[in-house]
């Protein structure tokens, strides 16, 4: 199972657990916020090799509909998916949030 | 067919992660887990990954995970194999993602331990050649030249003075069913090799050298290139010890130069023409030995 966002995130005593252990995939935060530059794919350019896919250290790009996308909720910005794809179909673009 | 992107399993197991941008070991623990499918039941000592994989209540395995002592990796690798087959339970696997340091140095007697008894598990060495979690300590697989906390780089000291410890033919010397070495640079390697030690029942080790940005002093998006060229110069070699005998998967025709790879790197930039000659002549000597065997 691919570890997701939560809706209820505990924020009282009462609802996390005594014992050190919790749920699979139970992620409360998202990591977007660590990014200065996004990268993003040109789908004229991109023939879906998979190759940036392949070595993304976070995991974020996925297929979908015979595409790539990014999951920016979590991408931190990396650039190595630009490194490697011998296409050039991915560009950094500087973050605009103020 | 060995495993490749396009059938590689879909599903993220390793994910929401607090590993710093562009970290080799994350990478590593990502594909592995995704060859080996959700019945891997990882294991983490103190460490990068344990440290930002569980962040309690965050927890950014979907695959059962438990954080163990420093030392323990393959001891609660050794306990949680016996405890599922108690329970009955035979589809799984058991694998451990420890450090440099929690490899070489501290959990050396355990690991060991562990192939003495042929325990059916994997342990993954994730080398990213220093105590990073805490600060970018030495540790016996740091190379020689290298700058680290404990190893500062001064007028006459240069940085590690010591060479960096030979993991994979240790564990090879205990007759293990298998041994490899990998590099995050030759992902499709590593992935042949954990799809290999999935189907070999018994203790099997794989150790992948897997670059740290923040320790090593390279961009977020140098990762790759980096270990990459860290095989095409000689410095890292990817090889396996099955049934015995030992394979070497990739020979450079020629090196790529040692000295660019090194001044890539600010851990390396004191270095002096005469400590890059001793490197090379150290890996001249490996790949002769390499050579004869
Ligand atoms: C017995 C014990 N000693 C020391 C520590 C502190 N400690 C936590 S992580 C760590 C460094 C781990 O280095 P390594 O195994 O190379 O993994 P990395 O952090 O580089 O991924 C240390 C020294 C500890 N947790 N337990
Ligand atoms: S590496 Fe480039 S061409 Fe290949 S899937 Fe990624 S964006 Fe597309
Ligand atoms: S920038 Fe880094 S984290 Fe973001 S998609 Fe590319 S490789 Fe993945
Ligand atoms: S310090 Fe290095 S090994 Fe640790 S999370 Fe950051 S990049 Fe990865
Ligand atoms: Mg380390």
């Amino acid at each position: 199972m691919k570890p997701f966002l939560r809706e209820n995130i505990p924020t009282d005593l009462e609802e996390i657990p005594d014992a050190p252990a919790y749920e699979a995939g139970y992620l409360v935060t998202k990591n977007a916020g660590w990014r200065n530059v996004r990268p993003v794919i040109d789908p004229l350019k991109c023939t879906v090799c998979l190759n940036c896919y392949l070595h993304c250290p976070d995991g974020v790009i996925f297929r979908k509909d015979g595409r790539v996308e990014i999951d920016y909720d979590f991408c931190k910005g990396c650039g190595i998916c630009k490194k490697i794809c011998r296409l050039g179909a991915i560009e950094m673009e500087a973050e605009k949030n103020g | 067919m060995a495993v490749n992107a396009k059938t590689l399993n879909e599903t993220e197991f390793f994910y929401g992660h607090k590993a710093c941008a562009g970290c080799g070991g994350s990478l590593a623990v990502r594909i592995a887990l995704k060859v080996l499918g959700e019945n891997a039941v990882a294991v983490l000592p103190a460490g990068c990954m344990s440290a930002v994989g569980f962040n309690f209540p965050q927890l950014c395995f979907g695959n059962n995970a438990i954080i163990s002592t420093f030392a323990g990796t393959a001891s609660m690798l050794t306990g949680v194999q016996a405890g599922l087959r108690a329970q009955g339970i035979t589809d799984f696997h058991a694998v451990g993602f420890a450090g440099d340091g929690g490899t070489a140095d501290i959990g050396l007697q355990a690991l060991s331990g562990a192939i003495d008894r042929n325990d059916d598990i994997l342990y993954i060495c994730y080398d990213n050649e220093a105590y990073m979690n805490t600060g970018i300590q030495k540790s016996s697989l740091t190379p020689f030249g290298a700058r680290t906390t404990t190893t500062p780089a001064g007028k006459n000291i240069h940085g590690n003075l010591r060479p960096k410890k030979n993991m994979f033919e240790i564990v090879a010397a205990h007759g293990i069913p298998y041994a490899a070495t990998a590099s995050v640079g030759y992902i499709n390697d590593f992935m042949r090799k954990v799809e290999k030690a999935k189907s070999i029942k018994g203790t099997k080790y794989i150790h992948i050298l897997a670059p740290c940005p923040t320790g090593w002093g390279i961009k977020t998006d140098e990762t790759i290139e980096i270990a990459k060229e860290v095989v095409d110069c000689g410095l890292w070699y990817l090889a396996e010890y099955e049934n015995g005998r030992f394979t070497l998967n990739h020979r450079p025709k020629e090196f790529s130069s040692v000295k660019e790879y090194l001044k890539k790197q600010s851990r390396f930039r004191h270095l002096t023409d005469e400590d890059i000659d001793i490197i090379i002549s150290s890996r001249d000597k490996k790949w002769l030995q390499l050579a004869e065997s």
